[in-house]
């Protein structure tokens, strides 16, 4: 069976997370629509909140190490990747940005992403809409057109829970759909050298 | 084995009692700090380049050539010299004047600034970083290889029989060190040349820095200048030393916790751990310094910062008494673990020395050289 990675990014502050919540389902419905298309969809969770002292030091120091390294590779190598964050302040929270401003900024280029957040009320969705698609954007992501927001409510009634897990599979089968059709990831070597005559260009 | 220190040139207020040296001060304090290397029996002095506060490093020839007045042995470098926003042409005038004027005790290397609106005062472009570096030192190398150049590229005016005077002493070059962090076309720059890589490691992993040297020496001996393990290495570290290692680290973790460069991010002892940086004991920082050659192996050149962070210049003149009492040991240990094939750092009697050997050899090939 034909093996993809959908990396999944959670950017809760809590332990447990409502935002880790969506993501364990996005990346329960990711691992199903894969199954569907006969792939074997691999979805590590990148629970950014366990990083988060690494982060600032890499905002500091330029450098990232250890777990925090580990992520950003599993993310840059990733064929697919799920972003959920919480909505603060009309915007995705300090540390879903500060993991997206310290992974290389070619990293998502081309590659299909799916975003997602949570919210205290129905009244924020739109956030994902005016600040998380266009981070993505700026990435030069492919992302899919359902982004999944989820308000406290829709894990509380039968009827919003079953929207909900609705939206979770449209935009799960979007986001293995774009997957499905494209190569497997090749990371490109950070080491690797134009030569010089070209670098040159004929002087 | 040639063993230094660099400076920053930063005015950094000393973070236990708020002393803020003048300009006046630290420029002076980095004119003691030079004589006090050749005292104490270090190879090299080299000074950054910055054109905006808190540094007071604008000019590096004046300041190395009065150095140069004042000292009889050191070599004096840079670290680095800004090849994107200055002009090729006054490098190449600058630091052969200096050559002549130091009888030949001049190296320098190449950089690119980390400083983005430096780009736009000198009227140049950020974004061409990459590409003012490759044309740039292309036509430096040239102005110190051909009396007479034509040249015409895209980010300076043309030249049509020009000559850079003085011609370099000897008619000999300064060599130079291609200074670069992470990216890898210097690397091939300086490999291309068969030119010296300076690695700054100080705030980077070593894991980085062993990549990076791997990648200068394989194209090294791609373009044919030797074998991999014959390039020129040079790397930057950083150490605070005591008698024993606990009074080192509790008198450098006020400047740790407080410098503009760390302050805020991991802990000393985190970022021990994760970079090259050394506080402890002559004896530890020795052992550690032996063990950077089992990452990018034997190299040429190490330098050392020692006068950051707003340490006060009694302080940075201890050290490098310490330094001075370590560095004979550093010396026999790398050049005794040395191979004979991989050669010393290159100086200007060895590059003399070097072409005088080439043309007994082979006469017909003297001046046809890139």
């Amino acid at each position: 069976m034909t093996q993809r990675t959908i990396a999944v990014v959670a950017a809760g502050l809590g332990a447990p997370s409502s935002t880790r919540l969506l993501a364990d389902r996005l990346a329960a419905g990711v691992a199903d629509a894969a199954t569907v298309r006969g792939l074997d969809g691999r979805t590590p969770v990148v629970e950014v909140r366990d990083v988060a002292h690494e982060l600032t030091d890499r905002l500091l120091t330029g450098f990232a190490t250890g777990t925090l390294a580990e992520a950003l590779a599993t993310v840059s190598g990733a064929d697919g990747v799920v972003a959920v964050t919480p909505v603060f302040s009309a915007s995705y929270n300090g540390l879903f940005k500060s993991f997206f401003d310290v992974l290389d900024e070619h990293a998502l280029a081309g590659v299909p992403v799916l975003a997602a957040a949570t919210g205290g009320s129905p009244r924020h969705s739109l956030a994902l809409d005016h600040a998380v698609r266009p981070l993505f954007s700026y990435l030069g992501a492919l992302l899919v057109p359902t982004g999944v927001y989820a308000a406290s409510a829709d894990w509380g009634s039968v009827e919003d829970g079953a929207a909900l897990a609705r939206r979770v599979e449209r935009a799960a089968g979007e986001l293995v759909d774009l997957v499905a059709a494209r190569p497997a990831r090749t990371v490109a070597d950070p080491f690797a050298v134009t030569d010089f005559a070209r670098l040159l260009g004929g002087q | 084995m040639q063993l230094g220190v660099f400076s920053v040139g930063d005015v950094t207020p000393d973070p236990t009692n708020g002393t803020v040296p003048t300009e006046g001060e630290r420029i002076a304090a980095m004119v003691t700090i030079a004589k006090k290397a050749e005292e104490v029996g270090l190879d090299v002095f080299a000074t950054g380049e910055h054109h905006n506060p808190p540094f007071v490093t604008s000019s590096p020839t004046t300041m190395l050539g009065y150095v140069a007045a004042r000292t009889e042995r050191i070599v004096l470098s840079t670290s680095t010299t800004l090849i994107t926003t200055n002009d090729p042409v006054k490098i190449a005038e600058d630091f052969a004047m200096l050559q002549h004027l130091s009888g030949g005790r001049v190296d320098l290397m190449m950089g690119r600034g980390n400083t983005g609106p430096v780009y736009p005062w000198f009227g140049k472009d950020i974004r061409k970083g990459l590409e003012l570096a490759v044309e740039n030192y292309h036509l430096l190398h040239r102005l110190w290889r051909e009396d007479v150049v034509d040249w015409q590229g895209r980010h300076r005016t043309p030249l049509q029989g020009f000559t850079a005077t003085p011609r370099p002493l000897d008619g000999v070059p300064p060599f130079v060190w291609h200074g670069s962090i992470r990216t890898p076309e210097i690397a091939e720059q300086a490999a291309y040349y068969g030119d010296g890589f300076f690695h700054n490691h100080i705030f980077w992993p070593m894991e980085h820095t062993r990549q990076m040297v791997r990648l200068y020496r394989e194209r090294y001996e791609h373009h044919g200048h030797g074998t991999a393990d014959q390039a020129i290495v040079g790397l930057g570290g950083q150490v605070f030393m005591a008698r024993n290692s606990q009074d080192a680290v509790r008198q450098f973790r006020p400047y740790f916790d407080h410098a503009p460069v760390y302050g805020g991010g991991p802990s000393l002892e985190d970022f021990s751990r994760q970079t090259p940086l050394t506080v402890g004991s002559p004896q530890e920082v020795i052992e550690r310094t032996l063990t950077f050659r089992e990452h990018v192996g034997d190299y040429q050149r190490q330098l050392f910062l020692v006068d950051h962070a707003g340490l006060p210049l009694k302080t940075v003149l201890e050290q490098m008494d310490l330094l001075g009492e370590i560095v004979p040991v550093l010396r026999r240990e790398l050049d005794a673990m040395r191979p004979a094939h991989v050669p010393d750092a290159p100086t200007h009697a060895s590059l003399v020395a070097a072409r005088d050997a080439a043309a007994v050899v082979a006469p017909e090939t003297v001046g046809a050289q890139r």
